[in-house]
């Protein structure tokens, strides 16, 4: 089989893993020899048509597995064609797809050949090949295999700028009932380790710049979402442990989508790409708008609703918080209030010190007043009674509107 | 009266002409801004009398605008220059935090202007496709690229930065720069006609874009938001766009049709009762539709031996002979079970023998059924009736019999060869030791392999007959 063939295999084959991201990193160029820089932000090459950008070259190093995980288009039981890089096919393709500037680096991930260890050792193979062969100052992100043995994770760390372990479901029980062989108590305490590791490097690397490097883009997993009944509530809950736990740099939501050959156990309906959106939405303001998981959702409504933003709806939960005065409020306030972000946020309060902020200046920062008027005071501008007729009128979007059509903060993340 | 600036339009020429302006105190409504060329005289400055005794003598504003007017100069709106001039003449006329104020018309529009530049900037970066070209023996790798503002100066280091053992150029209608390992050189814009027309590891390339598309989820809005039309033409991927989307749907409908097609083939929980009962049990394990072997296997195939037996061994799954007379290790691997356990010293009789999967998984291999090893879903199907039957027997000690049985009742990480000969504690058992499947010694390359693997097996069993006698 010639490399053509295998990319599609394998591409086809990484593709429903949502990670991309080439930011986070340290600075480094290639002024005195090898190939690659990066600035520490990080740049998509080019977007698909499902929205996605491409910044990295995400492939398998083979698509063979031991495991059975049933959402996987890998697992051993899908009758998908297979193939297996050497990896000095991953090197070049990524030091020719380098040079040529289509991508910023390489997100290598595998599945399960013979053992966890075997399996381990060819992606490290590929890093080091890279690293120390070719000078590779370009963007790694590895997979890492939670069962593999310590001294290849560490070494993993060693070459990679991010590393991640994909926790794939959000509750134990999904896990035993779709992917068998997969451990929740386990993929947390190596991502313990790793985070201690990464913590450490840290440190060591503010003391001494000699010091070894470990994945300073941080670790990273995802979730898949939709695959099993768990409520949003679960989900982030899960993802607000590993944020606070082991200090994850991100969590990657994951509309779960139909794949081929899929079993029955499965939904075979479109992927929920509006709740992955809430999702997501969500997840930043856990990380930049200070809210608690438990805000979020209630336990009466453990979904996160799909025709509004999560902020929005915990507005609207919270009549009693608003109106907020845009010239008092203190930063945590303002950050609560629906159709503001943390950018706007800060300009506002900036602005503030020097002169009373107008309806004409949320205007020119691209507020979008009609969320936002409802829920703020201006110099010129007092919100209907709060909870009153008008107020409900003018805070209840219309229920459609975004169902099919999610808003460009999807993208942004900016609520 | 109306000033004339002529300068150079690039900041620093700007920089030169505002700070006279500046020094001069004209305000800005009276000054026309007048770019030239590189081989053009400068007209106005030099030619006018500096005034007797200038306002100031130095000109201070934040760093923050000397920043922003770095990028904004690389604008292509003509009246960039004024408003440059107007925010400088703003901030040194009383107004020193004006950079603060995000909502100031001038600063608005600078900002956004601000943005376009790293906008532009960040795209360059992104979209930049080289091709190579062999030129007087050394590979050279060329691009076409067609930025929105004067951007290439700007954003040159970038790229020397990241393939500066590469020799380079990038090409541009505005602009051209050069890299030949050691220094950037800049030249005049050249029309795409000077670029090259392909390269060898595009349509490796195309192949990538294409197969990492997931045509589940088509969001066109997202793509163009990000990747703008005006771009896709010296894009090579982009090519593909409208092929990939107007099979999108038929790939979708294929792919679930396939599914449905292959969901007859599925597992679903097996329906253990709660009895405690082993006859109970192995009844209901009769009837197990749990996964799909119970299509292809003659029958079930349960445990047998003592359940109030202290020691159990588990295998694989039946084979050819045990499919047939449904008694676990009855054939050949069974028979070299019973010699090893006499030579070890353990009586069969008193062993409670099982498989992790009860049902007989093969292939057809001419007229022979060929035992091929069971899924790890088959395994975690089946594993509720290895429970059960643990539950009932409740062993002291429990023998696994190569690697399907030890990761069924060890978990993924154990392996046969680095953990065998040792107990350690499992789910069901303190005292869970892990040996070879006898099959193995069948297959053995010769006698004198066969021997060997024997020996170590012979080994491993008296381990366990020793704990017996200990427990």
């Amino acid at each position: 089989m010639d490399v053509a063939a295998k990319l599609s295999i394998l591409a086809d084959a990484a593709k429903y893993d949502a990670s991309c991201a080439s930011s986070g990193t340290e600075k480094r160029n290639s002024r005195d020899k090898g190939i690659g820089s990066t600035t520490g932000a990080g740049i998509c090459h080019s977007y698909t048509p499902d929205g996605r950008c491409v910044s990295l070259l995400k492939i398998l190093l083979t698509n063979y597995c031991i495991y059975d995980c049933l959402y996987c288009i890998n697992r051993i039981s899908s009758d998908v064609p297979r193939a297996r890089f050497t990896p000095d096919e991953v090197v070049n393709l990524t030091l020719d797809f380098y040079k040529r500037n289509y991508i910023e680096g390489l997100f290598l991930s595998s599945g399960i050949i013979r053992n966890p260890d075997y399996t381990m050792e060819q992606v490290v193979k590929v890093a080091r090949t890279l690293r120390e062969t070719h000078q590779f100052r370009g963007y790694i992100h590895l997979k890492t295999i939670p069962e593999a043995a310590p001294a290849l994770i560490a070494e993993a760390g060693r070459w990679a700028d991010r590393i991640s372990i994909n926790v794939e479901l959000p509750t134990p029980e999904d896990l035993d009932k779709l992917a068998p062989e997969k451990n929740l108590g386990r993929i947390r305490t190596t991502m313990g380790v790793i985070g201690t590791r990464i913590q450490e490097a840290k440190a060591e690397r503010r003391e001494s710049r000699k010091a070894e490097p470990f994945a300073p883009a941080g670790q990273s997993t995802q979730m898949i979402v939709g695959a099993t009944p768990t409520p949003d509530r679960a989900i982030l809950e899960q993802a607000s442990s590993l944020y606070k736990e082991h200090r994850l740099r991100r969590v990657y939501y994951s509309a779960f989508s139909p794949i081929p050959s899929a079993s029955s156990a499965l939904p075979l309906v479109a992927p929920p790409l509006v709740r992955e959106h809430r999702l997501y939405q969500a997840d930043w303001l856990l990380r930049f708008y200070g809210f608690d998981v438990q805000e979020l959702t209630t336990a009466a409504e453990p979904d996160l609703p799909l025709g509004m933003d999560p902020k929005l709806a915990w507005a609207l939960r919270h009549p009693e918080k608003f109106p907020v005065d845009l010239h008092t409020a203190p930063r945590e306030t303002m950050l609560r209030v629906p159709g503001l972000g943390v950018r706007n946020v800060d300009r506002l309060i900036s602005v503030r010190r020097w002169h009373r902020v107008t309806l004409a200046d949320l205007t020119r920062l691209r507020v979008p007043l009609k969320k936002t008027l409802p829920f703020v005071v201006t110099a010129d501008h007092q919100p209907a009674t709060i909870g009153g007729a008008r107020w409900n009128a003018a805070v209840r979007p219309p229920r459609q509107m975004e169902l099919f059509a999610p808003e460009p903060s999807v993208f942004s993340g900016q609520l | 009266m109306l000033r004339q600036a002529t300068f150079l339009p690039t900041f620093a020429g700007w920089q030169k002409a505002a700070r006279a302006a500046l020094l001069a105190e004209t305000p800005p409504d009276s000054i026309l801004w007048q770019e030239i060329g590189e081989n053009q005289p400068l007209l106005d400055l030099a030619e006018e009398p500096e005034p007797a005794q200038p306002a100031r003598s130095t000109v201070k504003v934040p760093k923050k605008f000397v920043e922003v007017a770095t990028r904004v100069a690389c604008h292509a709106d003509p009246q960039r220059w004024a408003l440059l001039y107007r925010v400088l003449w703003r901030i040194t006329h009383g107004e020193h935090q004006l950079m603060e104020i995000a909502v100031d018309a001038d600063i608005h529009a600078l900002a956004q202007m601000d943005k376009a530049i790293r906008h532009d900037v960040h795209k360059m970066r992104a979209f930049v496709r080289f091709r190579t070209i062999e030129h007087e023996g050394e590979t050279w790798y060329v691009a076409w690229f067609e930025p929105a503002h004067h951007i290439v100066e700007l954003n040159a280091p970038f790229f020397a930065d990241r393939f500066a053992q590469m020799n380079w150029s990038i090409l541009t209608p505005d602009r051209c720069v050069h890299w030949d390992g050691k220094d950037l050189t800049f030249t005049e814009g050249v029309p795409k006609s000077e670029a090259p027309l392909e390269d060898a590891v595009e349509p490796l390339w195309q192949k990538y874009y294409a197969h990492i598309f997931n045509p589940a989820r088509v969001k066109v809005h997202a793509m163009t938001k990000e990747m703008p039309k005006r771009y896709w033409k010296n894009l090579p991927e982009a090519q593909l766009i409208p092929e990939l989307l107007r099979k999108a749907p038929t790939r979708v409908n294929s792919m679930m049709a396939k599914s449905r097609a292959s969901a007859a083939v599925d597992f679903h929980p097996a329906p253990v009762p709660e009895s405690d009962d082993w006859a109970v049990v192995k009844k209901a394990a009769c009837g197990c539709t749990a996964c799909p072997l119970y299509k292809t296997g003659t029958q079930t195939v349960f445990g047998e031996g003592s359940w109030k037996s202290e020691l159990v061994f588990i295998g694989e799954q039946p084979g050819d002979s045990e499919d047939l007379a449904g008694k676990p290790f009855v054939g050949p691997a069974g028979q070299l079970l019973d010699r090893a356990l006499a030579d070890a010293g353990i009586d069969r009789q008193l062993a409670y023998v099982t498989n992790a999967v009860k049902h007989f998984k093969w292939v057809p291999s001419g007229k022979r059924r060929l035992h091929k090893t069971p899924s790890p879903r088959e395994v975690a199907a089946c594993r509720p009736w290895l429970e059960a039957e643990m539950r009932i027997v409740k062993p002291k000690v429990v023998v696994c019999l190569g690697s399907t049985a030890a990761q069924a009742v060890l978990g993924p990480e154990v392996r046969v060869l680095r953990d065998r000969g040792t107990f350690r504690p499992s789910a069901f058992c303190e005292q869970t030791f892990v040996t070879v499947h006898p099959s193995s010694l069948l297959r053995a390359p010769d006698e004198a392999a066969r021997e060997e693997a024997y020996r170590l097996f012979i080994a491993d069993l008296k381990k366990v007959a020793h704990k017996m006698s200990a427990v």
